[in-house]
């Protein structure tokens, strides 16, 4: 059977495979028999394996180096290059990040491929899916050159596990010099947090103008708690300074698709709309009955945030005990 | 020190935006089109550098001839000149031939410092740093919402979940910039007009040794096979609040299984 790639992606913090390469690895499944692929310093795959073969790896191969992570996204894309030299497998398919999107590029220059960004679902046939202009149109996409390569939006797919044998296979890792350009110095963690990614979480609350300061935040991180959410904000409540950029929903920011989006104070500007558009349900609470967020609302709520929030808060609290 | 900023014109963010129909590639010709929002950051953050350090800047730009549009407003910004490459043929291309003919205008250009915004936000592919760093092989440092030039040195903070990496490469170099980084200036009347004397200098394919069979939609690395627009959401309902409205608010999500 032919055998589809997967680069997988680690929690920087312990080392557990992440969310998105579980998701990775499911919808790899519709092309072929799923090989992972860990690229990483010494050591890093031994916690790993056991969770890619649940989800379906066949084989996870091994790249272990300390120059990979020493050097900025391009020895991962060396090394997947090398592979699919090696193993020439129908797609390779990587996790949606920053970084996932720069590996899929140059693994593309290096094999004479084409690949497309942001992939929400692939087809047998390899047809992908991908969802353009703030969600007001659904496109269907091919390669057409070499390997394709796909990147996956988050949260698009559920991973569902496929047991499999995950046999280790050790890949030996030489990096020519270009790969060895960008030094990756220090990694700085500013905002340690026991909530769950922008990206991967299930539910998402996020705070706009309407909260009116940063003070005020507490109110969204305050419902975002009682639900196990994530939190992020809208453009304008970041320039206004309320929240840290990195938690920025839309265009210039995030793009989240959770089960539940739950937009408090935020009027719903096209600028916003780009980044949360695809969530499954959205609920929003704002004062003005004319706020465009309410076209999309499955369920609005017009009302002072400062009271609805706080509100609801503790009745969902007291419901979970 | 010699900058160039890639600079692309996109239809307007916050408008309707559409394919064309007639080959699934992005409507420019009937759009509002604008400058990339987020490349005004590069723009002001090459201003900067050039500030501190001296020497030039020029704007570099792929696309229809109507983009001049984007150059003139990165030129009253106060960039020094610019290049368009701009051909009939080039309609359609994917980010990799986009890379192709970017790559061949910088080799004719003097740069020690590429500079663009961290995505476009109408295709919002987000790779062009790397395939440039992969076709010129020069080092890549994107997402920086912070810049610094020392000597032959270029660092940048590239943003990530809840912090930066520190990165670190020797020039020339392509940086991508993210809207953290700064705060760019509005053009001034002077600069608007002073933009209109600015040299701006048109370059086709064969300028640059391309085979226009090379690019463009033919042989684009891949092809859209259908669109459609999104399904219309069902009419969603909307409460007004009375005392009960969280009330209902958590009895939708209990109802809907979300609690």
């Amino acid at each position: 059977m032919a055998e589809v790639l997967v680069l997988v992606e680690l929690n920087p913090a312990d080392g557990t495979v992440r969310k998105g390469t579980l998701e990775a690895l499911t919808a790899a499944r519709a092309l072929g028999e799923v090989s992972a692929v860990v690229a990483g310093g010494p050591g890093v795959a031994a916690g790993a394996r056991d969770r890619l073969a649940e989800y379906g790896a066949s084989k996870v191969y091994v790249a272990e180096s300390p120059e990979i992570d020493e050097y900025l996204v391009a020895p991962k894309a060396e090394v997947l290059a090398q592979l699919v030299a090696q193993v020439s497998p129908v797609a390779v398919v990587i996790p949606s990040s920053p970084e996932g999107r720069e590996v899929a590029g140059r693994l593309a220059l290096k094999t004479g491929s084409g690949f497309l960004t942001d992939v929400t679902e692939i087809a047998p046939d390899g047809t992908a899916t991908q969802v353009v202009f703030a969600g007001a149109q659904i496109v269907h996409s091919r390669v057409t050159t070499g390997t394709p390569i796909y990147t996956l939006r988050g949260n698009s797919v559920t991973p569902e596990p496929a047991p499999a044998a995950g046999e280790q296979v050790p890949v030996e890792v030489s990096l020519s010099e270009q790969a060895k350009q960008t030094r990756v110095v220090d990694k700085v963690v500013e905002q340690k947090s026991n909530r769950p990614e922008l990206t991967e979480a299930a539910i998402v609350v996020s705070g706009g103008r309407g909260v009116a300061s940063a003070e005020n935040f507490s109110i969204i991180e305050g419902l975002a708690d009682s639900l196990g959410a994530a939190v992020g904000a809208s453009r304008a409540a970041v320039d206004s300074g309320f929240y840290p950029h990195s938690f920025q929903v839309g265009q210039t920011g995030k793009t989240v698709s959770p089960q539940l989006y739950i937009a408090v104070g935020i009027s719903g500007a096209i600028q916003h709309r780009a980044g949360m558009q695809t969530s499954k349900t959205i609920v929003a609470v704002n004062k003005d009955p004319e706020a465009p967020i309410f076209e999309l609302a499955d369920f609005g709520v017009v009302g002072d945030l400062f009271t609805v929030v706080p509100a609801a808060t503790e009745q969902i609290a007291a419901r979970r005990g | 020190m010699n900058i160039v900023v890639l600079v692309k014109q996109v239809p307007d963010s916050g408008t309707q935006r559409s394919l064309d129909p007639s080959d699934n590639t992005v409507a420019r010709a009937t759009a509002d089109n604008v400058i990339n929002e987020i490349d005004e950051y590069a723009i002001e953050e090459a201003l900067q550098v050039k500030a501190a350090q001296g020497g030039e800047v020029t704007i570099l730009t792929v696309g229809p001839a109507s983009a001049t549009d984007a150059i003139r407003k990165a030129l009253s910004m106060g960039a020094d000149k610019a290049v368009h490459v701009t051909d009939d043929a080039i309609h359609g291309s994917c980010a990799i031939q986009t890379s192709a003919i970017l790559a061949a205008a910088l080799q004719q250009l003097e740069y020690d410092l590429v500079l663009m915004g961290a995505t476009s936000t109408d295709g919002q592919v987000a790779v062009m740093p790397a395939l440039l760093s992969e076709r010129l092989g020069i080092p890549q440092l994107s997402g920086a919402q912070k810049l610094t030039v020392e000597g032959s040195t270029v660092k940048v903070e590239r943003q990530t979940d809840g912090g930066f990496w520190a990165l670190e490469a020797p020039l020339p170099a392509i940086v991508s910039t993210w809207d953290t980084i700064n705060e760019p200036r509005y053009p001034s009347f002077k600069g608007i007009m002073a933009a209109k004397k600015k040299p701006v200098t048109t370059l086709t394919l064969a300028d640059l040794g391309i085979d226009p069979a090379t690019v463009g939609l033919a042989t684009a690395t891949s092809a859209v096979v259908d669109v459609t627009g999104r399904p219309p959401k069902g009419e969603g309902v909307k409460v007004t609040d009375e005392g009960d409205g969280a009330q209902k608010l958590v009895g939708y999500l209990v109802e809907q299984k979300l609690v």
